[in-house]
């Protein structure tokens, strides 16, 4: 409160120009991290960070923060936080096992919507109707999704697998591969050529192995882009989470699109759960797989700035790192290091050419030590690899939360006058 | 009269609900829920069950003092979780690897855990009040970092060494345990028990009977007023986040001083978060806080006894869980009802409103 207060002064001052389109935006976007992670590639000489191996699990562990991430979008566009996301993921996971060791991955799909959306549900009884503080209400469906999948899954799953921890194996989707193109893609990969060989692995890796849930998950982003912006209900929705009052003075049911948002931010996140069971690596419910994705993918989501694009941005970024762990382990990782490095240096000129002293100072002392770090250690310790989407979270936080901009009305309880 | 009507009658009704809905959901999965109820109560008298309540209590309630101090100011310190495992394995280091007369040894353990709470929870406080980040979130963050930065710690090239099929760190030397009481087969009552009821009383006194109490309510009840009243705000988010992070930082000592005497894979986790559903149930209050921490215990030590009758002892984290919700929603409908029969009265004494409103 009182920092934006200070800072208040410093916005009109600079009012500026934009006329660059958001997909210019996206597209410079993914061709700058495309260069900035072949030339690191290059230098570095770890050729993983861009093979299609690393970017075929990437996407794969993405997917979840993804959906988590979209839920949250819904959610706190109409003005409610879901920190529940976490507990409707869990109980997605525990649906889709359900349906889908019974009657294959469609059901798990679809068990895993509507569970998610009890989920959501729930948070919308609670916050909307009784105006339950939405942090309250989602550290409580956090504790009860928990606490109803641990009872569900020992009294449905021990039974049938003899572990209450897990359940029968689920069947997954088939998955498509776009072959002749992959495998040209893969010759040029196998090229080593400088740039071209890093694009072809990175597109090898995005149209391999491909099932129908990525395919509908990524179709999710888009359509939820639609709807949210570019339609009535979209735009009445997010009148909902920016100011409710002026909202309702103008005939729109705040409590209608409210639940609406939060139902559907929960049917996402239990989709997520879904991506996690249905990962081919697992395929199957395992007690804690969720492992805090929700909170994940509700940072990716604060990583974009509360909207698609940058969600995907932050989704892409924080299973990028844990794919490269995964694939190649602690080597690698720190060889992202180098291109952070790298990144900041751009950052820094940037600055200067602005004139903004400070801004260029600041990212010049973090390059050199994080330039230090890379030098001194051989590996980034597994443990933290998995906690760096938290990182970054804080650093972004921490560097540009006066520039985020959450829909106003967000967090707070409405109630009909 | 009808205040602590209000007070008393939201929790009552939540606990019924919420034992009507497990009810159910026995009766459904084919289970006798009277059965299961009196296996509960009647399990409180075998063995150490008693005693593990009590010390199970102990740790409840220290967890949800830390929740309940940043919760006074309309704080959300979500952080408890990773700030007292942070201060877990880092007590548990330190203790391990100094060397001092008995009672120093515990004492410096002690201040150790509570300085490392503290500073887990100073980043996202100097995040909040320099940077105007969400405390929410960035206490959700430092929670993933904690699970990173102990499972790092105790790794064996760092602070870990291999015991059976168990990674730890390095024991604490008798001189730096807490002494407990032994009850002989019922089981031994953590010292550390006493440390809590001193916390309990310290956080009354704390809130009602010095400024820095009534600056902290106040700004709780209506942050601008306080600040028209002098209170520093940015002074009362670092303050109080850091006195909620140190105390954090005591939730492991039991166990930690009074029977593991390691940090090791075995950690109780998720402590914190209980203590966010117990500091919701009192409503803050030291007394309400000591309630739900006992039915928290209750629930979790005699909800062993559920596995004999043939049912799943996680009904009981169902039953906390709705506990939770139901709670905080009759709160709410509480609230309101009174604030509805408040707005009636004052219309009727004024005379501007008729029978009905």
């Amino acid at each position: 409160m009182i920092t934006t207060m200070e800072e208040k002064p410093h916005v009109p001052a600079a009012p500026r120009k934009r006329k660059i389109p958001g997909w210019a935006v996206g597209v410079l976007g993914v061709a700058g991290a495309i260069v900035l992670l072949s030339t690191t590639s290059y230098m570095t000489g770890f050729p993983q960070l861009t093979s299609s191996g690393t970017t075929q699990t990437a996407v794969r562990l993405a997917l979840p923060i993804l959906l988590a991430g979209l839920g949250g979008l819904w959610a706190e566009r109409a003005g409610v936080v879901n920190i529940g996301l976490e507990g409707m993921m869990i109980m997605g996971t525990w649906g889709a096992a359900w349906a889908g060791y019974q009657w294959g991955p469609w059901a798990a799909v679809v068990a895993a919507v509507v569970f998610g959306a009890l989920g959501g549900l729930l948070h919308a009884i609670a916050t909307v109707t009784f105006g339950v503080n939405h942090i309250v209400s989602g550290v409580a469906i956090n504790l009860l999704g928990a606490g109803l999948t641990k009872y569900l899954s020992t009294l449905i799953f021990l039974p049938l697998s003899n572990n209450p921890r897990q359940s029968p194996p689920v069947t997954p989707f088939d998955t498509y591969s776009a072959a002749g193109f992959a495998d040209w893609l893969g010759e040029l990969e196998a090229g080593q050529r400088v740039f071209i060989s890093d694009v072809a692995g990175i597109l090898r890796g995005l149209v391999t192995g491909v099932s129908p849930l990525t395919m509908l998950a990524i179709l999710l982003l888009p359509l939820s882009y639609y709807l949210l912006w570019r339609t009535r209900f979209g735009l009445r929705l997010r009148s909902v989470g920016e100011n409710p009052h002026a909202a309702d003075s103008l005939g729109v049911k705040v409590y209608f699109h409210k639940y609406v948002a939060v139902i559907v931010s929960g049917g996402l996140a239990g989709l997520g759960g879904a991506a996690l069971v249905l990962n081919p690596g697992q395929l199957s419910y395992l007690e804690g797989q969720t492992g805090g994705r929700g909170y994940i993918g509700l940072a990716a989501m604060i990583f974009g700035n509360w909207r698609p694009g940058g969600l995907l941005g932050g989704a892409a970024l924080f299973g990028y790192a844990d794919g490269l762990q995964l694939r190649s382990g602690g080597e690698t990782v720190l060889g992202l290091v180098y291109g952070v490095v790298i990144l900041l240096g751009v950052i820094v000129v940037w600055q200067l050419v602005r004139r903004k002293w400070f801004s260029a100072a600041a990212a010049i002392v973090v390059a050199v030590l994080l330039y230090l770090l890379y030098v001194s250690l051989d590996e980034i310790p597994s443990e933290f690899v998995s906690y760096a989407p938290h990182m970054v979270t804080l650093a972004v936080l921490a560097v540009a939360s006066q520039r985020l901009r959450m829909p106003a009305a967000d967090g707070l309880v409405y109630r009909r006058g | 009269m009808g205040h602590l009507r209000g007070k008393l009658l939201p929790p009552a009704l939540a606990i019924v609900f919420s034992m009507l809905l497990c009810g159910v959901a026995l009766v459904i999965s084919g289970a006798n829920p009277l059965s299961a109820f009196g296996a509960m109560v009647t399990q409180v008298g075998k063995g150490s069950t008693l005693v593990d309540i009590v010390n199970s209590t102990g740790i409840y309630y220290i967890a949800a003092l830390a929740v309940a101090i940043g919760f006074q100011m309309n704080l959300f310190n979500i952080g408890v979780e990773g700030q007292y495992r942070v201060a877990a394995v880092i007590a548990a280091v330190v203790g391990g690897s100094i060397a001092l007369p008995p009672g120093i040894h515990t004492l410096v353990i002690i201040v150790v855990a509570a300085l490392a709470g503290a500073a887990w929870a100073a980043i996202p406080a100097i995040l909040k009040v320099t940077r105007g980040v969400n405390e929410v979130i960035s206490t959700i963050m430092m929670n993933g970092l904690a699970i990173g930065l102990s499972a790092y710690l105790i790794r064996r090239d760092v602070f870990g060494e291999l015991r059976g099929n168990n990674i730890r760190t390095a024991e604490i030397p008798e001189s730096g345990w807490m002494p407990g009481i032994s009850f002989g087969g019922g089981g031994t009552m953590f010292g550390f028990i006493f440390v809590a009821i001193a916390l309990g009383v310290g956080y009354w006194v704390m809130m009602n009977k010095t400024r820095f109490g009534f600056e902290l309510r106040a700004s709780g009840e209506s942050s601008t007023a306080a600040s028209a009243g002098g209170v520093n705000a940015k002074k009362m988010v670092l303050v109080s986040m850091l006195l909620s992070g140190a105390i954090a930082g005591l939730i492991s000592l039991p166990e930690l001083l009074g029977r593991d005497h390691t940090f090791s894979l075995n950690f109780t986790a998720g402590i914190g978060f209980s203590g966010i559903a117990i500091a919701l149930l009192g409503r803050n209050h030291p007394g309400g806080i000591a309630f739900g921490a006992l039915l928290w215990a209750f629930l979790d030590k005699s909800g062993l006894a559920l596995d004999n009758v043939g049912v799943p002892r996680e009904i009981v984290t169902i039953m906390q869980g709705s506990i939770v919700l139901s709670v905080v929603v009759a709160y709410e409908v509480v609230r309101r009802f009174e604030l509805a029969a408040e707005q009636r009265r004052v219309g009727r004494e004024l005379g501007t409103v008729g029978g009905a409103a």
